[in-house]
C-alpha cells in the first residue's frame, strides 16, 4: 500500500517532533489534517484545523461539546467534501483518493450504529462486504476481532441483547474488521458506566500499542487522557493547543491538565458531562 | 491451507472446498497482514451482495412490516374492490381484450403500491434518526458511492419484488384472473417501477427535512401520487369527471409505472410508460446521486443533519 510518492502530496505540520522524524524518513503520518476550514453557511464549525496522527501512535482530541469534534470526523470519514485544507490518511488525499483513504480507515462514530435487527457477527458480515472482502476471509477476520475485544460468545447473538459497553467493543471489532491502520473514534465512551469506559479506553490503548494501530480519540473528558498522550484542544473550531500533555500543561503555566484546558478556554472542563 | 487450519476449526466443510489457484493463504491475525481488498470486480459484488443481503435479513427480521407490506394492498383488493366492483366497470381498454372486474384491474396498481410504499420507507429509512448511523455506515465504504446507493436501490427493489409476488399469489388465490404468461412478463416492469420509486424516495431523503417521518410522506407524497394516477381507475374515466385531474395523472411518474405494470402483466408493449419510467428512474438516480454527493451534496449544509 506504500506509494514512493505520497510523502509528497502531505505535508506533516512541523509542529510535532515524530512528525517531522516521519517526514525525514519520506513516511506520511497515518492522519494528517492540514489547516481545514469548514462552515455550515453562515456558522463556521472549523477553522483553520491541523492535526497529525504519527503512525501506531494515540492521539487525544480534547474539546467540549460543540467544539467541532464530530464536523471534523465527517470530514475525516469524507461525509462531505473538505473544501478547504487538506485530509490525507496514510498519505492517501481524502478527496482526491477517497477510496484508498477510506481503505485505511476504520470509524466508530458517537451514534450507536449497529443494526440492532442482526447478529453481533451479522453485523461485522456486513461491514466486511462493505469493504470488498470475500465470505471466508471476513467469517475468519469476524472470529478473530471477536476475540480481540473479548466477546466471541456474543456473536450469534442479536445485537441488541448487548450492554452499552458491549455494543462499542463490538463497534470497534467492526471498524477493525479490514485491518485499517488509523483508527478514528468520535466521544467513544459516551454513555457508558465507569467500569465499561475504562475497559474501552485501556482496550484501545492496548490495541495502539500492541497493534501498531494510529488513533485519534475525541473526547471531552479530561481522565481519559494520560499523561504521555499527545494532546490536541479543540475549542470553538479552532485548535487552541497541540502537544504532549506536559507540554501542554507547562506552556499554561498550570498545575494540571485541568487548569490547562481552563487557562485556554476559560471554560470549567469539570462540568463536561452535559455541556 | 495451513494458514485457516489453526484459524478455523469451526469451518471444516469450507477447509474442504479446494481453494481456487493462486490464492495466497491468508493470516487472520490483527495487524500482521494487510488485509487490502482494492476495488476489484470481485470486491463490487461483494459489497452489492452484501448490501442485498443486509436488507433482506433486516426485512425478515422486521415480521410487522413484512405483514403490513401484504395487508395493505390486500385490504384495497378484498374490500375496497368488492365495494367498487358495482359502482366501476371497467369496459373494455387496452391492454384488456375483454371486460374485466375492477379487482383485475386494480392489482397492477397495488402492485406499484407495493413498490411504492417499500421503496419509500427503505429510501427515507436513511435519514430517520434511528438509521442515521447505518447510512454512515454505509457511506464509509471504500467503494465509489454511486456504486453504493445503487446497491441500497437494488437490495429495496428486489425485496419489493419479491413482496409484490407474494402479493400476486394471494391475489390470485384470492380468484383474481392473472395470465400465466404475465407472472414471468411483468418482473422487467417490477424491476424499473422499483427502481424509480426507490430512487424517488431517495432524492426525497436528501431534499425534505420535513418529510422525515413517514406520516408526512403518506399524506403529501404517497396518497397524492397514488390517487392521482391510472391504479384506481381508468384515466378516462378521470377525464370525464375532472379534466385538471386527468392533467395531473398524465404528468404523474406513478401512473406510467402502473401502465407499464399492467400491459407487461397482458403481454402488451407500452412504449410511452416504458420510456416515462426509464426517464424518470435514470433523473431520479442521478438526482440521488448528486444529493449524496459529499462535494456539492446537501448533507454539508445541514449541521447535525448526519451526527
Amino acid at each position: 500500500m506504500d506509494d514512493p510518492g505520497i510523502a509528497t502530496l502531505t505535508k506533516p505540520a512541523a509542529d510535532t517532533p515524530v512528525a517531522a522524524a516521519q517526514a525525514q524518513r519520506g513516511e506520511a503520518p497515518a492522519l494528517a489534517v492540514d489547516r481545514v476550514s469548514h462552515a455550515y453557511g453562515e456558522r463556521k464549525a472549523l477553522i483553520d484545523v491541523s492535526l497529525t496522527v504519527p503512525r501506531g501512535s494515540f492521539v487525544a482530541l480534547l474539546g467540549l461539546n460543540g467544539a467541532g469534534k464530530t464536523t471534523l470526523f465527517s470530514l475525516i470519514t469524507r461525509l462531505f467534501d473538505t473544501r478547504h485544507g487538506r485530509i490525507s490518511v496514510q498519505g492517501f488525499d481524502v478527496s482526491r483518493q477517497p477510496s484508498a483513504a477510506l481503505a485505511e480507515l476504520g470509524v466508530v462514530f458517537q451514534a450507536r450504529t449497529l443494526d440492532l435487527d442482526l447478529s453481533v457477527r451479522d453485523n461485522l458480515m456486513y461491514h466486511a462486504a462493505l469493504h470488498g472482502m470475500p465470505h471466508r476471509q471476513a467469517s475468519a477476520r469476524a472470529d478473530a476481532v471477536l476475540r480481540d475485544v473479548g466477546l466471541p460468545d456474543r456473536a450469534r447473538d442479536k445485537a441488541r441483547q448487548l450492554s452499552g459497553g458491549q455494543m462499542r467493543r463490538i463497534e470497534i471489532a467492526r471498524a477493525l474488521m479490514h485491518d485499517p491502520s488509523v483508527l478514528v473514534l468520535d466521544e467513544p465512551t459516551v454513555g457508558l458506566d465507569v467500569a465499561s469506559k475504562a475497559a474501552i479506553v485501556e482496550h484501545v490503548r492496548t490495541l495502539s500499542r500492541t497493534r501498531g494501530v494510529a488513533v485519534l480519540w475525541a473526547t471531552h473528558l479530561l481522565d481519559e487522557i494520560e499523561p504521555g498522550d499527545h494532546v490536541v484542544v479543540l475549542h470553538r473550531g479552532k485548535v487552541l493547543a497541540s502537544g504532549e500533555m506536559s507540554d501542554i500543561v507547562a506552556a499554561a503555566r498550570a498545575a494540571d491538565l485541568r487548569s490547562a484546558f481552563r487557562a485556554l478556554t476559560g471554560i470549567r472542563p469539570a462540568a463536561e458531562d452535559d455541556a | 491451507m495451513s494458514a485457516t487450519e489453526c484459524t478455523d476449526q469451526n469451518n471444516a466443510h469450507e477447509r474442504d472446498r479446494p481453494r481456487h489457484p493462486g490464492q495466497r493463504p491468508m493470516s487472520i491475525a490483527i495487524g500482521t497482514m494487510p488485509l487490502r481488498h482494492g476495488l476489484t470486480l470481485r470486491g463490487y459484488s461483494i459489497c452489492m451482495r452484501g448490501v442485498m443481503w443486509r436488507e433482506a435479513l433486516r426485512f425478515l427480521h422486521q415480521r410487522g412490516r413484512l405483514i403490513s407490506a401484504l395487508v395493505r394492498p390486500l385490504v384495497w383488493l378484498v374490500i375496497f374492490a368488492a365495494g367498487w366492483r358495482e359502482v366501476l366497470g371497467v369496459s373494455i381498454m387496452p391492454p384488456y381484450h375483454t371486460y374485466i372486474l375492477y379487482s383485475t384491474y386494480v392489482v397492477p396498481g397495488l402492485l406499484a403500491m407495493v413498490q411504492f410504499f417499500y421503496g419509500m420507507q427503505s429510501s427515507l429509512s436513511m435519514v430517520y434518526d434511528r438509521e442515521m448511523g447505518n447510512m454512515r455506515v454505509l457511506l464509509v465504504s471504500p467503494f465509489p458511492r454511486w456504486f453504493l446507493l445503487v446497491s441500497r436501490l437494488t437490495a429495496s427493489t428486489v425485496i419489493s419484488i419479491l413482496q409484490c409476488y407474494a402479493f400476486m399469489l394471494l391475489a390470485w388465490l384470492w380468484g383474481v384472473d392473472i395470465p400465466d404468461a404475465g407472472w414471468i412478463a411483468v418482473l422487467p416492469a417490477l424491476m424499473l417501477g422499483g427502481f424509480m420509486l426507490g430512487a424517488m424516495g431517495m432524492v426525497l431523503s436528501s431534499m425534505v427535512r420535513q418529510l422525515e417521518n413517514f406520516a408526512g410522506v403518506m399524506n403529501f407524497v404517497i396518497f397524492p401520487m397514488f390517487f392521482a394516477s391510472s391504479a384506481l381507475y381508468p384515466l378516462w374515466q378521470v377525464q370525464q369527471s375532472s379534466p385538471i385531474l386527468y392533467q395531473a395523472c398524465l404528468l404523474n411518474p406513478f401512473t406510467y409505472a402502473v401502465e407499464l405494470s399492467r400491459f407487461c402483466l397482458y403481454s402488451t408493449f407500452n412504449p410511452l410508460a416504458l420510456a416515462v419510467v426509464v426517464g424518470c428512474t435514470i433523473v431520479f438516480t442521478a438526482g440521488a446521486i448528486l444529493a449524496y454527493d459529499p462535494a456539492r451534496g446537501v448533507m454539508a449544509r445541514r449541521p447535525g443533519a448526519m451526527a
